[in-house]
């Protein structure tokens, strides 16, 4: 390589060293991905960034030297591509296949890349790597032009919401340097940009291998008058929108002692001042701010983007996962929304289990649907699927067990995007971005004037739910029943138990068993169910309920997802074996008539949310169906 | 509103990461290693809990043979950030009277990674917070915040959890737990800058002076106390030196330099053409050693 990019600081650093760090410390920050197929040129390029900016010492370029000569690609030459593949696994294999953050800053600014990989396998690195990017650099081979990968991180870097892209068309030492060329792909690109909702595109033709344009500007591309990669970069403006409302999710509460409490976190977005109104969410109260600590203390302001702790004028419930909020325009709270997902571990999504969901400093409880469809990042449009596999990226209906305070994705990431958590394996299973909710209704759960039966549920910190116990007599229903009852009730939850019996003692006793009246039995016992919802309860009902028709009725009285049908499920032998109450024996003497699943029949659920086998504890069963509705990591959260 | 400059950005990120841990950790600790990147991550700790203390305890994890330095200002740094300190010594390594002059390799082996590990058992920590950066070495470049290790201590670099935006999942299984890296994104000039800024206190061994000194093998060794062993014909020299990286003296290369202030120190810095941790020994004799040693377990 050419002896001028040798290793040369600043000048001012030797001249006047106070000048340079003053200057220095005045610096901003800009974090890019860089994105790009196996073969664009991609670690070379950032290769040469680092090279050419000067953030490789003489030790790293003898450890490249020697690395180039030995594993390198590029003959007697320098091969960059070293200095930024790091794990040796991934070395070995000639592929990154990881997320790498490198560093480094010019006199202007400082840099963080993200280098992630170009294979379409590791989609869930490009996501990962673009989260936390304010520009993306696209690389595109000018001998190859658009290719199907080049389109596929397209979609990923508008699905993330960077707002800033770089088409670098690499390589133009191979094509000749000709204008034509960079200009079709420029064209090629731009179309196909617009399309899909990017349309801040800076198209720059450069070569990493020569440096052409990286750095300096490059003499064998005369035609091209636009900014070279680095004085791009370093003008680009990406400052946060000051014009949002302040938002600061709540760490952590700061309290040393009986004269101190605070709440710390980091600003999520607008600015908060001294004698600022402000609303916890989504508790609802409103209190102002009396202080303000920043970094450096006391200060009169903070801004999104610092960590600070804020003292309130009133004595006021407030925790982690609380968000402090301008009191004028807080942020939503609901409980079931539309969110694109990103899929990310080996083990595809099971719709209808329960995962942990973290935003910002909420976690919760989440359960997915079978995805409304999946993108096709490659070619456009969508499909449908049944699940979400490594890699896909879906649109989902994604439900809580808690109402959560968040924002729509393209509002702000800190209250938009969440992360999947595996209950079992402990891993990051998916990343997601909150579209919209699904109910409107519940932004109101944070005014006090209406007690809606949002605000009831709010209040008991729980979501309503009708727990709906179905089987035949003797099948189990009203022991398992109390079972989980005691166990919720043990982790603070607002129950009520409905048992058959004891209904019909007042509420129905004058209801006979006729089919007529066993319809009416299930109809009032739903209506009782669906009152006891509103007021925020878990509701739990122990009902031989044998007609499907029924228990769909009930169902409909609910809103979504709060009805859990549960189906008891023992064989009418098992049943009558047991015969706690000597029924069967009865009903088999002909003592009692329409007695179910003697001369009356059960028609069993064909899909009820969980199924309690025969040969399954009544212990084991509680605990699982505790687990389905809550969570049993809930109480710990 | 003015943006903020990169080193505010910094250090509100890096804030945001200790009081995560804070918040979801069962039983955290700060690995303080007397150098100046745990000066500073206890800095920005102080800060993140003002005006009460950081709610876990600090670790030095000890190998008896740090400078006389280093052991004078954990003592008051500890009591300045009013928190407890931890210091671990191996018991095996005790015994044994492991020392850099006769056991090579085992030294740092003893001392430090398995020292570390038993520490981290001994007090039950499930979250280690650890003043690494990305910058200093090339398999650490691709180093999670939140690092998993199994519950041997372990680090498997295909086992790494995504991390998005700044949502960090902490959950562990029993047994497990995390290095945390605070400091992840800056680089070596970021903290120099910011012990300035922040005027930080740091070991003097930064800063040149006078000390008696040996050249052996290339490198410029400290003569610390008594228990450094010379060879036959050589005499401690005092030359005008500073450290660009401490551990423990005798495995510490000097500089020779004159640059008695950090604004001078950071100059030299940046017309040095070598990087951070060429002064340790323990990086010379291949490209993936550390990542090797992590796996292992060493920090």
């Amino acid at each position: 390589m050419s002896a001028a990019h040798a290793y040369a600081p600043d000048a001012l650093v030797a001249r006047d060293i106070d000048a340079y760090l003053t200057r220095h410390a005045a610096k901003s920050m800009l974090r890019f991905i860089t994105c790009g197929s196996v073969d664009d040129g991609k670690s070379t390029l950032i290769g040469r960034l680092l090279y050419d900016s000067r953030a490789v010492f003489a030790d790293q370029l003898d450890a490249l030297a020697a690395d180039s000569a030995r594993t390198g690609t590029q003959g007697t030459n320098l091969d960059f591509a070293l200095l930024v593949d790091g794990l040796s696994a991934e070395r070995e294999q000639g592929i990154t296949i990881d997320v790498a953050y490198r560093f480094f800053a010019t006199p202007a600014r400082k840099f963080i890349v993200a280098d992630t990989p170009g294979h379409e396998q590791y989609t869930r690195n490009m996501v990962t790597g673009a989260s936390t990017a304010d520009l993306a650099v696209i690389l595109v081979d000018a001998r190859k032009g658009v290719l199907a990968q080049t389109r596929r991180h397209s979609h990923l870097v508008q699905l993330v919401g960077i707002r800033h892209v770089v088409l670098a068309v690499n390589k133009m030492d191979l094509v000749g340097h000709d204008q034509a060329t960079f200009d079709a792909i420029v064209a090629d690109y731009r179309d196909f940009a617009r399309s899909i909702g990017i349309d801040r595109i800076t198209a720059i033709p450069l070569s990493g291998l020569t440096g052409a344009n990286i750095v300096d500007p490059a003499p064998a591309m005369p035609w091209y008058d636009g900014p070279t990669l680095l004085a791009h970069l370093e003008a680009v403006e990406v400052a946060a929108p000051t014009d949002r409302p302040f938002r600061m999710p709540v760490q952590w509460v700061n309290r040393p002692d009986q004269h101190f409490r605070g709440f710390s976190g980091l600003v999520a977005a607008g600015g908060v001042a001294v004698g600022d109104e402000v609303r916890i969410v989504p508790a609802g109260r409103t209190t102002t701010v009396a202080r303000i600590l920043g970094p450096d203390g006391e200060r009169p302001r903070a801004d999104a983007g610092t960590s600070i702790t804020l003292v309130l004028a009133d004595e006021i419930d407030c925790a982690r996962g609380d968000v402090i909020a301008a009191a004028a325009s807080p942020p939503e709270v609901a409980d079931a929304f539309v969110s694109t997902v990103v899929w990310m571990d080996a083990a595809p999504l099971v719709p209808g289990r329960g995962y942990l969901l973290k935003l910002a400093t909420q976690t919760v409880v989440a359960t997915l649907q079978p995805p409304r469809h999946v993108v096709d990042v490659t070619a456009g449009g969508t499909r449908p699927a049944a699940t979400l596999a490594i890699n896909d990226i879906g649109v989902v209906e994604v439900r809580t067990d808690r109402p959560l305070v968040f924002e729509r994705y393209a509002d702000g990431a800190a209250l938009g995007g969440f992360i999947l958590i595996d209950r079992e394996t402990n891993a990051t299973v998916a990343a997601g971005m909150i579209d919209e909710p699904v109910r409107r209704a519940s932004n109101i759960h944070w005014q006090q004037v209406d007690v809606t039966r949002a605000a009831h549920a709010a209040q008991k910190g729980q979501s309503p739910r009708v727990l709906w116990f179905t089987g035949l007599s003797g099948s189990g229903k009203s022991t398992i029943a109390n079972l989980v009852e005691r166990r919720l009730h043990a982790l603070g939850r607002h129950t009520f138990l409905l048992d058959g019996d004891n209904v019909r003692h007042g509420l129905n006793r004058d209801l006979g068993f006729s089919e007529t009246d066993r319809v009416e039995n299930i109809r009032r016992v739903g209506e009782v169910a669906h009152l006891m919802a509103d007021a925020g309860l878990i509701v739990l009902t122990a009902f031989i309920s044998p007609f499907a028709a029924d228990r769909a009725m009930v169902r409909d009285m609910l809103p979504a997802g709060e009805f859990v049908e549960i189906f008891v499920d023992a064989p009418l032998a098992v049943a009558e074996a047991r015969d706690p109450k000597g029924l069967y024996a009865k009903a088999r003497a002909g003592l009692i008539a329409d007695f179910t699943g003697i001369d009356s029949p059960y028609e069993p659920p064909a899909a009820p949310e969980l199924r309690i086998d025969a040969r399954e504890s009544a212990e084991a069963a509680a605990e699982r169906i505790v687990e389905y509705v809550i969570g049993v990591w809930s109480h710990d959260l | 509103m003015t943006a903020l400059t990169h080193l505010q950005r910094l250090e509100a990120e890096s804030i945001h990461i200790l009081r995560e841990v804070a918040a979801e950790a069962a039983n955290p600790v700060m690995l303080y290693s007397v150098g100046k990147d745990s000066a500073v991550m206890l800095h920005l700790a102080t800060k993140a809990f003002a005006p009460g203390t950081p709610p876990f305890p600090l670790l030095h994890v000890d190998t008896t043979w740090k400078f006389r330095a280093m052991y004078e200002l954990r003592e008051r740094a500890a009591v300045a950030a009013g928190m407890e300190l931890i210091v671990h010594r191996n018991p095996e390594a005790v015994a044994l009277g492991i020392n850099p002059f006769d056991h090579g390799s085992r030294h740092t082996d003893l001392w430090k990674t398995e020292g570390l590990k038993q520490a981290l058992t001994a007090g039950g920590f499930d979250a280690a917070f650890g003043g690494a950066r990305r910058d200093e070495e090339k398999s650490r470049a691709k180093e999670r915040v939140f690092s998993f290790r199994s519950a041997s201590h372990g680090w498997d670099p295909r086992a790494q959890r995504p991390e998005l935006w700044n949502l960090y999942n902490t959950r562990l299984h029993p047994g497990e737990s995390i290095r945390v890296f605070p400091l992840s994104n800056w680089t070596e000039l970021d903290i120099w800058q910011y012990i300035l800024a922040e005027g930080i206190e740091i070991v003097p061994l930064y800063l040149a002076a006078p000390r008696p000194t040996v050249e052996r093998d290339g490198q410029l060794l400290m003569v610390d106390d008594d228990r450094f062993r010379l060879l036959p014909g050589e005499r401690p020299v005092d030359r005008s030196i500073r450290f660009r990286t401490l551990g423990c003296y005798p495995l510490s290369g000097a500089v020779e330099s004159t640059a008695d202030t950090l604004p001078a120190v950071i100059q030299e810095m940046l017309l040095t053409t070598t990087s951070e941790r060429q002064g340790r020994v323990i990086d010379h004799d291949q490209a993936a050693s550390m990542e090797k040693k992590k796996r292992e377990g060493y920090f």
